[in-house]
């Protein structure tokens, strides 16, 4: 694949004796979108959780295999400097509740002590509340608490946060399941926006998201990856029959 | 079938009123002590309580300012004592909930909730009074700190695991270190409960006579040095309280005022804090 940002070499993934994910091979290209879709518990989000490493973090999770990003391998990289470069928003907006706006945004760089002047930080707040088009609604009110903003602006806001620390590749965990369908569908216009400037990896649940919004798509079964292909192909004319079945609501 | 449901809605009404009734009645007992002791207690107070000593047998008047003086500090070095350590292993609790040590380090803070005070002060006694030869304020504000450890570590321990787990994910996948994602993001947001804990844990210790028998001992004079004897408003209601002069009751009686006053309006701190403080995540 040219322009691959990403690439898995045999990854699997273990809940202590448990195995979630066989065997996984794939490339993510740069600055696409790239959807993971399957039925709960096929390790979609496992996979997702391996590409920053927050899945070493559960107890007894472990891992084989590699990733590389860029070329580099991401379990020899610095856990700090991997993180940085692989934002993540999740399932349900997870704001700081003790902070303000302003400080949500910020806290990437107050949090790893990271030295800014004052313009410096108005000026990464206000690009990234821009980028993830929150600035006009929460312009005048940066001071106030995060989390009185609604579902949809407290998405928007977790999205800010990533973005501030200027990643390479941003992962979302089905950033809309808790959400209302106007918010959920401003987030995928936001998504279709961020592709310009960063490679995304979406898990999803919801089949018609992955198509509308996804270049590449990736369906999970089992702990297996099934198929993976361009979001057109693998809709239209997909290869393998547990795919067909799944995209036709045979199950899952 | 009209009968029937006439039947069923006084049957409900009955149970209803029944409940309230029992609910009430138990606060009963409660309402009954109050009005008791501020009936006794508040001829006693007036503005000379506060700012005198004890008077000797016979003369009138006297108040309770070593008692209150006393109270203060032994209860200011328990809570600088018990709260640090409270606050940590309450954290540890929650954090590492699956060790087989956090087991452990969980059911001793149980059992240690229901030692009985005066054991606690006994064991101060050999352990500390014993091998230096004399009572202290020190060695009961030691007594009253391990009482205050339990509730300070499980209402820290029971409002940090409520936060959710993606909030600490959240800091983590910024690259924020581990240490600095406690520090910075989880103890913050658990502030609430720790104070709550150490404030509910200050009011329950305040009261308490039992341990302070046997270390702080009581003194009718004032002291600031921590390692003489002092005392405090249990001491000295439980000693004027079972003397045999009326003069001498009366004083108890106006510091059992005191200290009531005090727990309550420490308990109303706690809840205002909790309504104000709350996080919402």
């Amino acid at each position: 694949m040219e322009n691959s940002i990403l690439k898995v070499e045999h990854l699997n993934a273990f809940f202590g004796e448990a195995k979630i994910l066989l065997d996984i091979i794939l490339e993510i290209p740069k600055n696409q979108i790239v959807a993971l879709m399957g039925p709960s518990g096929c390790g979609k989000t496992t996979f997702l959780r391996c590409i920053n490493r927050l899945h070493e973090l559960t107890p007894g999770a472990r891992t084989e295999g590699k990733i590389y990003l860029f070329e580099e391998d991401i379990y020899k990289m610095n856990l700090i400097v991997l993180r940085r470069k692989i934002g993540m928003v999740f399932q349900r907006p997870n704001p700081f509740p003790t902070m303000s706006i302003f400080d949500n945004v910020i806290s990437g760089y107050t949090l790893n002590g990271i030295k800014l002047s004052k313009s410096q930080k108005e000026e990464i707040v206000e690009d990234s509340l821009r980028k993830a088009s929150l600035w006009k609604e929460v312009q005048d009110n940066l001071h106030k608490k995060g989390t009185f903003l609604s579902g949809g602006q407290q998405q928007r806001l977790c999205i800010a946060r990533s973005l501030s620390m200027k990643p390479d590749i941003l992962l979302f965990d089905e950033p809309t399941s808790s959400l209302d369908p106007i918010s959920s569908n401003k987030i995928e216009e936001l998504l279709i926006e961020l592709k310009k400037g960063y490679t995304i990896i979406i898990v999803t649940h919801n089949l018609q998201q992955a198509a509308r919004t996804s270049d590449y798509t990736a369906f999970f079964y089992l702990g297996e990856l099934i198929e993976y292909n361009k979001t057109q192909v693998l809709f239209s004319n997909p290869a393998k029959r547990q795919t067909e079945d799944y995209i036709s609501g045979r199950f899952g | 079938m009209d009968k029937l449901l006439k039947l069923r809605f006084y049957k409900d009404k009955l149970f209803k009123s029944g409940i309230i009734l029992l609910t009430l009645l138990s606060t009963v007992p409660l309402l009954l002590i109050l009005f008791y002791i501020v009936k006794q207690g508040i001829t006693a107070i007036n503005w000379d309580f506060f700012i005198n000593l004890p008077k000797p047998v016979g003369e009138k008047g006297g108040g309770i300012l070593n008692a209150l003086i006393g109270s203060g500090i032994i209860i200011f070095i328990a809570s600088l004592i018990a709260i640090p350590f409270g606050a940590i292993a309450g954290l540890y609790l929650s954090e590492y909930s699956r060790d087989k040590l956090a087991y452990w380090v969980g059911l001793c803070v149980d059992v240690l909730q229901g030692i009985p005070s005066i054991v606690l002060g006994i064991i101060i006694y050999l352990w500390i009074v014993k091998p230096t030869g004399r009572f202290s304020a020190l060695s009961g504000s030691i007594a009253l700190a391990i009482m205050m450890l339990p509730p300070i570590i499980k209402s820290t321990e029971e409002t940090l695991k409520l936060i959710p787990g993606t909030i600490k994910e959240a800091s983590l996948s910024l690259g924020v270190p581990y240490y600095k994602t406690i520090l910075r993001i989880i103890l913050p947001m658990g502030l609430s409960g720790i104070i709550s804990g150490s404030i509910l844990s200050i009011s329950r210790v305040a009261g308490e006579t039992a341990p302070l028998l046997f270390t702080a001992f009581g003194n009718p004079f004032i002291t600031t040095n921590i390692l003489k004897p002092m005392s405090s408003l249990p001491l000295l209601i439980f000693n004027y309280a079972s003397s045999p002069y009326d003069e001498w009751h009366k004083l108890a009686w106006g510091a059992s005022f005191v200290l009531i006053m005090l727990i309550l309006f420490l308990n109303i701190v706690t809840k205002i804090l909790e309504r104000r403080w709350k996080i919402q995540f």
